[in-house]
């Protein structure tokens, strides 16, 4: 089998089966999610207590602590789903597409998240909670996509068939995600252009922009969290019938 | 308190209903997704008892 291969290489490559990654995501899982906790405490205080109010929005653009987050990490997420399906498909890894899989479902909270926030936010900056522009309307794509590879996934029976079905929608949604990166240089949007690139110093105030990364990193250590989990649940849904999970099971 | 007071602080200058309504939703998301992660988890873990249990039938 591919993994043995791979695990009788040594190194870090063994974590390739999952009879070794699924002890070594459990140790993970509660750093990570401390991580999170701290962080996403930190950022809101700073949020809300060190960063000051804006000049011309008042309070309410408060919201950019979680939609900005929630913004990267959809994308950030997209990208890393659709890097773990093509591992899987090109080198037949049952555990890259299961991680493929497992980030998935984060993906698309973290998209909803972010229009959710964006519309509760564009209603008293823009007056209206939703606009068909093109950074709009491609972040509402990314979420049809993280739904379109969730339902393609679960309908189809056989997981290995599943995974590359999958993997190909997946491959072929990444063109999207330049697209809601960009759209704001490409196009006329009524959505603002970056606050924060890396050609040029930040348009925000020290605080601000602080609040924004810390929560960013407390999105980034959650989704971390979440999608190792959740890929553990997956491992023993699809490995319920081999030897070492019965063992597991045993033990407990 | 910056904010001279809890009133002020979650009247967020008249924006409350904006900014409580997106972090609102995204504690209840996050709080759904732990909640169905640990379920699923809980089920898979019973399937995989009742399977070692029963000589490994399953689907």
């Amino acid at each position: 089998m591919q993994t043995n291969v791979l695990a009788a290489g040594g190194g870090w490559w063994k974590y390739a089966a999952p009879n070794l990654f699924y002890p070594l995501a459990g140790k993970m899982i509660p750093w990570f999610a401390a991580a999170a906790t701290a962080l996403c405490a930190l950022g809101l205080y700073i949020g809300f207590f060190v960063a000051p109010t804006d000049a011309t929005q008042g309070e309410s653009y408060r919201i950019i602590f979680i939609h900005v987050p929630s913004a990267w990490m959809s994308m950030f997420l997209y990208v890393v789903m659709a890097f773990w399906a093509a591992v899987g498909l090109a080198l037949n890894t049952r555990l890259s597409s299961m991680m493929a899989t497992a980030i998935a479902p984060t993906g698309a909270i973290m998209t909803f998240i972010a229009l959710w926030s964006g519309a509760l936010w564009g209603r008293p900056t823009w007056g209206t909670y939703w606009v068909w522009d093109a950074r709009l309307t491609s972040e509402l794509i990314l979420l049809f996509l993280y739904l379109g590879f969730m339902a393609l996934q679960a309908a189809i029976d056989d997981p290995r068939r599943a995974d590359k079905a999958g993997a190909v929608l997946a491959i072929v949604g990444v063109v999207n995600v330049p697209i809601i990166y960009f759209s704001v240089k490409w196009w006329n949007t009524l959505h603002q252009g970056a606050s924060v690139s890396l050609s040029k110093a930040p348009t925000m105030a020290a605080t601000m922009l602080t609040g924004m990364l810390v929560m960013a990193l407390g999105f980034w250590m959650y989704s971390i969290a979440i999608s190792l989990a959740r890929v553990r649940a997956i491992i023993l849904e699809r490995e319920r019938r081999s030897d070492w999970i019965k063992e597991l099971a045993g033990n407990a | 308190m910056v904010w001279g007071g809890w009133d002020n602080f979650w009247a967020m200058g008249g924006y409350g209903s904006f900014v409580w309504g997106s972090y609102g939703v995204t504690v209840v998301a996050l709080a759904i997704e732990v909640w169905l992660v640990s379920m699923r988890r809980r089920r898979a873990l019973a399937e995989v008892e009742r399977n070692r249990r029963h000589g490994g039938e399953g689907r």
